[in-house]
């Protein structure tokens, strides 16, 4: 069914996504001959592939070019002059002068055959059959001519077969077997399977989780899980296999209840920093599913169990679709027009800049929403506001990323494209967990795991990453939460002093005076790793042979995530990245480089774009007369030279009064940021709380007004993945809300600016954001959206020295000139455990869930984390009588809440860990308000806490729910 | 019967035993199932881990070689062979015959659990047709009554 191609045409974004039954090869040309054309391919390119560049499709089922040759269903069969035999098209390599011929009597005599073969084991339902219209079976029957199948089964039974679950006298199928339909998105049909591999060989090459096999042998064989069920089993429900399927046996379930789609769409992800590309494949309206984008640069045709299926919050229930607003947060929300929200939001927040002084409100932007979006709130608090009170979610995570690698190598962003993990020969994954946060990108990483690249993992938790299956060499270094500096630097002196560093690199590309301070400082021997072990918990052996194999290991790639970032030295472990990265030459090619694996779809686009309270679009400071003209002069304002708030400080502010009005658009802050109790105590003194969002969240406990938002299915615009690469999201269907959301933060600006006589912004399409964003901002200068049509997508910078886009970063030499060492010194964290805090608490995510899961939690992700639960370890569990799915009460020095315990050694002795998807839980209220020093952001992933038996829920917890229950009470209407 | 820890002990020291081979998966099943007379269910998990492989993966190579079994046979396995060189001297009457005496089926265990008869294709001694196996004993030319007394000898 995969084959399944709509027509495209112009805006819809659909270039040629023809199925070439087998992979790209890369080698020196070769000459044949198919069918009496002459075509020109790479050396180990398939003859199948060839034939397929000449517009010849030999027929096939079980090869797919996103899957190695496998020449099982024999279907392909060629004859090649001078060879005997017919070989299979997809296994037979290219060679020069070969005459090949794909369709001769003997070849059609043979297909038919195969094919009858294949039809008499499988029913003849096509009109009713889910894949109709959109099956390679049907397809290749009607190909080969298929008319009719001498093998019927003889009426009294007999004949064994797999797909009728009775034989006419009614006795059982014993080779029958129901559909599987456990898993909530996708159903296994057995009877309709022609045992082709695909699925199995998706699962294993595409995405490398191995939970598909062939159970049986001949006439027995089967695809089977290595469970009782799909659900039960390892399965991620990435969709791979779906993808891979020639026929129904497995389909979606969208797909069996609506039917094919009749257009398609190309559009981007809106969960992760990956930034996949998707089809939204639809029937008028309706979305009927998310397929990967065959031609998406970051994905490559792969996608993940969110982005593939869990996009049903987009219509549910909960969408509040109506302006709401309210005089103070105990009242019941009611139901107003735009006019009248978006008037009595913008006279509170004039009337509170009268009052309370122009810098008393603000805006935070979000990582959610387009960088056209962006850029408008941002500007609304800078041309309209008249401040820069501006931040973003990017605060909590990848703000030490923007520090740590500004100063070291002069940009704010991942050096390298996805592509570039398959050349790298040795990767060291820091604080994060790429198969549960960024799974498509760990996929892409695990095949190369397996193809040798060794892998260094530095983390507290035996992340999956570990476990992969069929992976070669792995070093995990077990750290104690709190740590990385010191372990980053303890590998730094293991190079240093062993001289596995790069000379040549480091004289060539880096600023010698600071190598020479950096050298005589990691050096000292009080950052051996055997002085740090006591420290850090890893053993000093261990850490060194991790150091070894990643300075001589070849192609060396550091990716990084909130582990490393979100803790009080963040900035200073991604300084200590670069550094590792530049010692030992690893930037500036593929295959090498230092990435940050971003949280959220366009967190880099909304750091980009100037959502920092002290930078203009494209990172530069406000303070900067030059830069703050061009926005002058495009705008017709006068920017505030002072840097404005950041998140923390607007809570602070609030808190003493000096703060009163916020815009927050597409972020819950009481949920994600740290600490809840002093975050609602922010909320709470604020005069004026607009919260823009699809949902009721929890910051809108706190909120005065509430602008409904649209989906990214709903809007025209563009994200910025975690590669700079700026990807296209186009409007499949109409915003149910009535306006895409950068309508609605023009609507709030004209509103403001009514009030104080300024003048109207006119935007008629995000096109013309972005233009004015290209005008302004230099790394954009190359970017509008007839380029982004033309060439699916490109990395920034994109300006006339790089028009086509900037896959690799600092080639020829550092972004800054040269590459900067930056003294790196551990300073232990203030969080310390002691006898009354003895664990560590760390947090993170998990595959099926989505940060604060305002977006999962609304979808069937649901059956596979329904709550979240604390990891302890065995021994700790012991020391405290606690047993497995206990309620256990989890408090620290901010605050307590209640969870349920699983026991685990993936976390060592000493170390808890959570995750953050449900308000119930709240582990943020746990979470203490250190921060980076140089960034603020927030140190989630330290915090010294106590695990002791409990009941079930805290009193805070059940206080919350209720206040919670209380403040989204929606008055009827009249 | 081994006790839950024994047995793992046991798992754990066959399969450290053959984990430096190049590609270890079935010499490890091969030695499980010597010592236990299957492969036992508990031994999954560390065979998987042991390989790297996932249970998926194991399933496909236990299901295809329908040697390993999962649950134990009788004390002594009596194989007879159905492939063609066997049926073609009467293999198919013989082996009809031979269970009827038995009073088992394909696969079948006797009641006093000693033995279990199955199917295998091709002992390699088509010249000796038809032959059977019984235990790591090949008998040649088989009859009825050479495999009863047979049987009886080793269950002596």
């Amino acid at each position: 069914m995969k084959d399944f191609i709509i027509p495209w045409e112009n805006g819809t974004g659909i270039q040629d996504e023809t199925d070439r039954g087998t992979p790209a090869k890369s080698g020196k040309p070769v000459t044949l001959t198919i069918d009496g054309m002459e075509i020109t391919v790479p050396a180990g390119t398939s003859v199948m592939r060839a034939a397929s560049e000449l517009g010849i499709q030999v027929p096939k089922l079980c090869a797919t070019d996103s899957l190695e040759a496998f020449g099982s269903c024999r279907l392909c069969a060629v004859e090649i002059e001078g060879r005997r035999g017919t070989p299979a098209s997809c296994t037979t390599p290219v060679h020069a002068g070969m005459k090949v011929h794909t369709q001769t009597d003997k070849l059609r005599k043979l297909r038919k055959g195969v094919m009858e073969l294949y039809i008499s084991d499988h029913p003849l339902d096509c009109l009713t059959c889910s894949a109709n219209g959109d099956c390679e079976l049907q397809d290749m029957a009607g190909a080969v001519g298929l008319r009719g199948v001498r093998y019927e089964a003889p009426k009294a039974g007999g004949l064994a077969n797999h797909f009728e679950a009775r034989n006419t006298s009614g006795e059982v199928n014993p080779e029958w077997l129901p559909k599987d339909d456990s898993n909530p998105y996708f159903t296994y049909d057995a009877s309709k399977c022609i045992v082709c591999n695909r699925c199995v060989r998706a699962c294993e090459e595409v995405q490398g989780t191995f939970a598909l096999t062939i159970e049986g042998r001949g006439f027995d064989s089967r695809v089977a899980v290595g469970a009782e069920n799909f659900l039960a089993s390892d399965c991620v429900s990435c969709g791979a296999c779906v993808q891979a399927c020639p026929t129904a046996t497995l389909q979606e379930k969208s797909v069996i209840e609506m039917g094919t789609p009749d257009r398609s769409v190309v559009t981007t992800c809106a969960y992760c920093g990956v930034g996949c590309s998707f089809k939204a494949e639809m029937q008028g309206d309706q979305l009927v599913r998310m397929v990967p984008y065959k031609n998406g640069k970051a994905n490559r045709g792969h996608s993940c169990v969110k982005g593939r299926f869990a996009y049903g919050y987009a219509t549910h229930q909960d969408r509040i679709l109506n302006p709401m607003i309210r005089d103070t947060v105990d009242q019941p929300w009611r139901e107003v027009s735009w006019e009248e929200a978006l008037s009595f939001a913008a006279k509170k927040l004039v009337g509170l800049q009268q009052k309370y002084g122009q810098k008393s409100i603000g805006v935070i932007t979000s990582s959610r929403c387009t960088n056209e979006e962006t850029y408008l709130v941002q500007k609304l608090t800078r041309a309209v506001f008249g401040n820069n009170n501006t931040d973003t979610c990017a605060r909590v995570c990848h703000s030490p990323t923007g520090y740590g690698l500004g100063q070291t190598f002069g940009t704010s962003a991942g050096t390298q494209d996805f592509d570039s993990v398959e050349h790298s020969d040795v990767v060291m994954v820091i604080g994060a967990n790429p198969t549960d946060g960024h799974p498509v990108f760990a996929s892409r990483l695990r095949k190369r795991l397996r193809e040798g690249a060794k892998l260094i993992v530095v983390d507290p938790r035996r992340i999956d990453l570990l476990e992969t299956p069929h992976m070669g060499e792995a070093h995990h270094l077990a750290l104690k939460p709190g740590t990385n500096v010191a372990v980053v630097s303890a590998i730094g002196h293991v190079i240093v002093t062993e001289g596995l560093f790069d000379q040549t690199f480091i004289a060539e590309r880096c600023d010698l005076d600071a190598w020479e301070d950096f050298k005589a400082f990691i050096s000292d021997p009080r950052h051996a790793p055997e002085e740090t072990e006591a420290l850090t918990g890893v053993p000093a052996q261990t850490l060194r042979e991790a150091a070894r194999a990643f300075a001589n290991g070849g192609n060396g790639a550091i990716y990084y995530g909130l582990g490393v970032t979100e803790h009080s030295q963040g900035s200073t472990t991604v300084m200590g990245i670069a550094n590792l990265a530049m010692m030992t030459g690893n930037i500036g090619r593929t295959g090498v480089g230092v990435n940050p694996l971003r949280g959220q779809n366009n967190v880099q686009g909304s750091c980009d774009m100037g959502s920092f309270p002290h930078e203009l679009p494209g990172y530069r400071h406000v303070k900067m007369p030059e830069v703050r003209k061009i926005f002058e002069d495009t705008w017709g304002v006068e920017i505030d030279p002072e840097p404005g708030l950041r998140i923390p400080n607007m809570l602070d502010a609030a808190v003493d009064g000096t703060f009163k009005g916020l815009y927050c658009q597409g972020e819950d802050i009481l949920q994600s940021d740290p600490d809840t109790k002093h975050v609602a105590a922010g909320l709470a003194a604020m005069e004026c709380v607009i919260v823009h969002d699809l949902f009721l969240n929890e910051t809108a406990n706190y909120a005065h007004v509430f602008l409904p938002g649209s989906s990214f299915l709903e809007k025209e615009g563009t994200f910025t993945n975690a590669e700079r690469r700026i990807n296209r999201v186009r409007k499949v269907m109409a915003p149910k809300n009535g306006y895409e959301d950068w309508e609605v933060t023009q609507l709030l600006a004209n509103a403001v600016l009514k009030e104080t006589g300024g003048k109207a912004w006119t935007y008629t399409h995000p096109a013309e954001i972005m233009a004015e964003i290209a005008a302004t901002t230099p790394s954009f200068a190359g970017v509008d959206y007839a380029v982004l049509e033309e060439k699916g997508s490109v990395q920034w910078p994109c300006n006339e020295a790089h028009p086509d886009g900037t896959p690799l970063m600092h080639v020829d030499g550092f972004v800054r000139g040269k590459g900067r060492f930056i003294v790196t010194e551990y300073i232990a964290t203030a969080e310390k455990s002691g006898p009354r805090f003895p664990l560590l608490l760390t947090t993170g995510r998990i595959l099926s869930q989505y940060n604060v899961g305002a977006q999962t939690r609304r979808t069937e992700n649901s059956v596979w984390h329904d709550q979240d639960v604390l990891e302890i370890h065995p021994h700790d569990a012991e020391n405290r009588g606690l047993r497995d799915g206990d309620w256990v009460r989890l408090a620290s020095r901010s605050g307590e809440t209640s969870l349920r315990a699983k026991i685990t050694d993936r976390v060592s002795p000493g170390v808890v860990y959570t995750t953050f998807h449900h308000p119930d839980t709240q582990a943020n209220v746990i979470t203490t308000d250190y921060s980076d020093w140089a960034t603020n952001c927030p140190e989630y992933k330290v915090t010294a806490v106590q695990v002791s038996p409990s009941n079930g829920p805290s009193d805070w917890q059940e206080r919350y729910n209720a206040q919670a229950e209380q403040s989204r009470r929606i008055e009827a209407a009249e | 019967m081994p006790t839950h820890s024994e047995s793992d002990a046991a798992i754990a020291e066959i399969l450290s035993a053959h984990a430096h081979l190049e590609g270890p998966l079935l010499p490890m099943l091969h030695a499980l199932q010597e010592a236990f007379g299957f492969v036992p269910a508990e031994a999954h998990e560390p065979l998987c881990k042991a390989v790297k492989i996932t249970r998926a993966e194991l399933k496909g190579v236990l299901s295809f070689y329908h040697d390993f079994r999962d649950h134990p046979a009788g004390k002594h396995v009596l194989k007879i062979c159905r492939a063609e060189a066997c049926q073609s001297v009467g293999g198919t009457a013989f082996a009809e015959d031979l269970l009827a005496k038995l009073g088992l089926e394909w696969h079948g265990t006797s009641p006093d659990g000693k033995l279990t008869v199955e199917p295998v294709y091709c002992l390699g001694m088509c010249a000796c047709a038809p032959a059977v196996m019984l235990d790591e004993k090949l008998i040649g030319r088989a009859d009825t009554a050479r495999v009863e007394k047979a049987i009886a000898k080793v269950s002596a």
